[in-house]
C-alpha cells in the first residue's frame, strides 16, 4: 500500500469530505441501531425529526449548539497551531467561574455594560487557567495533551467544592449550585418561547471574528504557519512561544466564554452539570469543521441535532442515548479519513 | 492515630499494591505503544472498554481468567484501530487517540445500557478473590501487603519483569524500540517497521484493557459510568515519568499509588478539618502534572515518537 499526495485538492472534494465522513458514521453506527432491534432508517428520520422538527426541537438544537460553537472554536484555533488544548472542559467551567463570582452581585452594572463586562472575565478565567499547561510547554516541554486533560478534573473538582461549600446558595433548597446572576447580567431570550438566548449571537460574532483574525491578519497567519511546519517559521521570523501563548489564550478564552454562555444565559446559576463534556465534544466540532472557524458553526449546529435528536429517538424506539456519543466518537475517525483522502491517494501494489 | 502511623498499618501498603495494579497494566501498555514511536491517546476509553467487557464476560457466565482475555482482546482490537489510521495511514495520533477513547468509552455505555436496560443498581460478580501465596504471605508486613492480594494484581507484578525482559533482552524488543527511535534503521535490517508498531500498539492496548478489567474484576465487583475517571491519562504522565523504562514505571506508580492510599487514610484522620474531600480527590491529578514536570527536563523522548514513517520517504 502506497500513499501518495495529490497534485491539487480541489474545494469540491474538501467541501464534500466531512458530510461523506458524517454519512460514513451513520452507516456504521446503524449496526447498533439493528442489533437493538429498531428499523434503522425510520431511527435515523426520528432522531432528526426530534432534532429539527418542530419549532420547540429546532430552538432547542440551537440552543444546544452555541456551547459547542464556542468549545469548537477553542479547538479548532488551538490545533491550528498543532497546540493539543483538550482542556475546553475545564475551561468552560473556569469562564462559569468568573461569570458566577462577579456576577452574582460583587459587581452591578447596567445590563448593556454587565453582559459584556461577564463576557470579559469569563473569557479572561478560561485564557488564565492555560497559562499552566502553555508555559510548561514552551519552557519545559511538558505535552500540553495531558496537562490540560487532567486540568479538567481539578477544576471540577474546585467546582464541586465552591458549589457544596463557600458559594453554595442557601436558597437552593439543598441542591449543590451557586447563587443566581443578577438580572442585568442575564442574557436576554431571542424568543419569547423557548431557551434561545442572545449567547447565539456571540457565539456567531466569536466565530467571524476568528475567521476575519486567521484570514486577513498577522496573528492568523503565524498560527497557521506555526502549526504547519514550525521550523520554517522560526526561520520566517515567527517567535515560535509566543504564538503558541497567544493562541492557547484566545482558545482558553473562547471556551471561558461557553462558560458564561451557559451560566449566564441558559441556566441562570452555576452547577456541577452546566456541560454534559461540551468541551470534549468541541474537539469533534472542529474536526468535522476541518478546523475553520465559519463551519464551526454548521458543525456545532449538526452534532447539537445529534444529541438533542438522540434523546428524542431513544424515548421513541428503545435505543440508548448513548448512541449519540457513539456517532459523535465514530465522526471524528471517519473524518480524519475522509479528509486524507482529498489529500492523498491511496494506491494498492 | 497520627498521620505518620498511616505508613506503619500493612492496611496502607496493601492498599497501595491494590491501587498500583491496574495502573501498571495501563503504564506498560502506554509504554509500549510510545516506545515503538506511537502516542495512545486512546487508553482512557480502552481501559472504559476493557472494564466493561471483562465484566460483562463474567456477568454473561463466563470465566475470571477467560474474562480478562476477552478485555484483552477488545483492547487488542481497539489498538488495531488505533494502528491502522496512525501507523499505516499516518493520521495525527493526537486526534486519532482522542476519537478512539471518545468512541470505545461511549460503545461500553452503549453496550452496558443494551444488555442491561432495566439495572438500576449495578448488579454484581464474584470478583477474584485474594489467593495468598503459600510461605511468603506469612512473611511480616510483605506477606500481607505484597503476597495476600488477587490473582490479577500477581499478574501486573510479573507483567514488569517480562516486558522489561521483552523490551532490552529479546530481538522482537529491540526491534520495537529502534521503531520509536530510528525506523530507517529498522527497515534497513528487512524489518517492517509498520508491523512492529502495530504489533506494538496492538498488545499495549491488550494490556491497557486488561488494566481497566481489573477495576472491575478484581478491585470492585460492578461496572459504573465513568469508572476509570482519569486513569489512562494519570497513566501516560507516570511514562513520562518513568522516562519510558519500565523499572521506573512500577516505581513511579507505586509512588503515586502510596500517595493515593495515603489521602484515602489522611481523609479519614484528619478528616475534613484540614481540607474539605475535593481537596483530597484532586491530588492524583495534580501529582501527575508534578511529576510530568519534574522528570520534563530529563525526559528523553523515543526520537520518532508522534512521527509516522512512510515507506521509502526520506526523512
Amino acid at each position: 500500500m502506497q500513499i501518495e499526495p495529490r497534485a491539487n485538492v480541489s474545494v469540491l472534494r474538501a467541501g464534500l469530505a466531512p458530510i461523506i465522513a458524517v454519512l460514513a458514521a451513520l452507516v456504521l453506527c446503524s449496526v447498533l441501531i439493528v442489533w437493538a432491534g429498531a428499523p434503522v432508517l425510520e431511527s435515523y428520520f426520528l432522531l432528526f425529526k426530534g432534532a429539527l422538527g418542530s419549532r420547540f426541537a429546532l430552538t432547542e438544537t440551537i440552543t444546544r449548539s452555541i456551547p459547542l460553537m464556542f468549545t469548537g472554536l477553542a479547538a479548532a484555533i488551538a490545533f491550528r497551531a498543532k497546540f493539543y488544548n483538550i482542556g475546553a472542559e475545564g475551561q468552560l467551567y473556569c469562564g462559569a467561574l468568573a461569570a458566577t463570582y462577579f456576577g452574582t452581585g460583587l459587581v452591578v452594572l447596567p445590563a448593556l455594560l454587565m453582559v459584556p463586562f461577564l463576557m470579559i472575565v469569563g473569557a479572561l478565567a478560561g485564557g488564565l487557567i492555560l497559562i499552566i499547561p502553555v508555559l510548561l510547554k514552551t519552557h519545559m516541554k511538558v505535552d500540553e495533551v495531558v496537562t490540560t486533560l487532567l486540568l479538567n478534573f481539578i477544576i471540577l473538582l474546585l467546582v464541586s467544592f465552591l458549589i457544596e461549600g463557600p458559594w453554595k446558595d442557601p436558597m437552593a433548597m439543598g441542591w449543590p449550585q451557586a447563587a443566581s446572576i443578577i438580572d442585568e447580567g442575564v442574557l436576554p431570550l431571542l424568543m419569547s418561547k423557548g431557551r434561545l438566548h442572545a449567547g447565539l449571537l456571540f457565539a456567531l460574532a466569536a466565530a467571524f471574528l476568528v475567521w476575519v483574525m486567521m484570514r486577513f491578519t498577522v496573528w492568523g497567519y503565524e498560527i497557521k504557519a506555526v502549526g504547519l511546519n514550525a521550523k520554517a517559521a522560526e526561520f520566517a521570523g515567527i517567535r515560535i512561544n509566543s504564538t503558541i501563548i497567544r493562541t492557547a489564550m484566545i482558545s482558553g478564552g473562547l471556551a471561558g466564554l461557553a462558560g458564561v454562555s451557559e451560566v449566564a444565559g441558559l441556566k441562570g446559576y452555576l452547577t456541577l452539570d452546566i456541560s454534559p463534556g461540551f468541551g470534549y465534544t468541541g474537539i469533534a466540532v472542529a474536526m468535522l469543521a476541518q478546523l475553520h472557524p465559519l463551519a464551526v458553526i454548521p458543525a456545532a449546529l449538526f452534532l447539537s441535532a445529534v444529541y438533542v435528536g438522540a434523546d428524542a429517538m431513544s424515548r421513541a424506539v428503545a435505543i440508548p442515548t448513548y448512541i449519540a456519543d457513539v456517532l459523535v466518537g465514530v465522526s471524528v475517525l471517519c473524518v480524519l479519513i475522509s479528509v486524507m483522502l482529498t489529500k492523498f491517494k491511496i494506491r494498492w501494489r | 492515630m497520627d498521620l505518620i502511623e498511616i505508613f506503619l498499618t500493612t492496611g496502607f501498603w496493601a492498599a497501595t499494591i491494590r491501587i498500583v495494579s491496574p495502573l501498571i497494566f495501563a503504564t506498560l501498555g502506554e509504554l509500549i505503544c510510545e516506545r515503538a514511536g506511537v502516542l495512545n491517546l486512546g487508553i482512557e476509553g480502552i481501559m472504559t472498554i476493557g472494564a466493561m467487557a471483562g465484566w460483562m464476560w463474567v456477568y454473561q457466565g463466563g470465566d475470571l481468567w477467560t474474562g480478562v482475555m476477552f478485555a484483552a482482546l477488545v483492547g487488542g482490537t481497539f489498538g488495531l484501530v488505533h494502528s491502522i489510521f496512525t501507523v499505516y495511514l499516518g493520521l495525527s495520533q493526537h486526534v486519532t487517540g482522542i476519537g478512539v477513547t471518545m468512541f470505545a468509552s461511549s460503545l461500553s455505555y452503549f453496550i452496558y445500557r443494551m444488555m442491561l436496560p432495566d439495572a438500576t443498581t449495578p448488579p454484581k460478580i464474584i470478583p477474584f478473590q485474594t489467593y495468598p501465596i503459600p510461605g511468603l504471605s506469612e512473611l511480616p508486613i510483605v506477606g500481607e501487603a505484597v503476597f495476600t492480594q488477587t490473582p490479577m494484581t500477581y499478574l501486573a507484578l510479573l507483567c514488569v519483569p517480562i516486558v522489561w525482559y521483552m523490551l532490552y533482552r529479546t530481538p522482537v524488543g529491540l526491534a520495537v524500540r529502534m521503531a520509536g527511535e530510528n525506523p530507517v534503521a529498522v527497515e534497513a535490517q528487512g524489518i517492517d517497521v509498520l508491523a512492529i508498531r502495530t504489533g506494538a500498539v496492538v498488545v499495549g492496548s491488550g494490556l491497557m484493557a486488561v488494566g481497566g478489567a481489573f477495576i472491575t474484576m478484581s478491585a470492585f465487583d460492578a461496572f459504573f459510568f465513568g469508572m476509570i475517571n482519569g486513569r489512562g491519562w494519570i497513566a501516560i504522565a507516570l511514562v513520562v515519568f518513568a522516562s519510558w523504562r519500565p523499572g521506573k514505571a512500577l516505581l513511579g506508580a507505586v509512588l503515586f499509588a502510596g500517595l493515593e492510599a495515603f489521602q484515602v487514610r489522611a481523609q479519614q484522620v484528619a478528616g475534613a478539618s484540614i481540607l474539605p474531600y475535593q481537596f483530597y480527590l484532586m491530588l492524583p491529578y495534580l501529582l501527575s502534572i508534578v511529576a510530568m514536570v519534574i522528570m520534563a527536563r530529563r525526559a528523553r523522548y523515543p526520537k520518532a515518537l508522534l512521527v509516522p514513517y512512510r515507506r521509502g520517504e526520506r526523512v
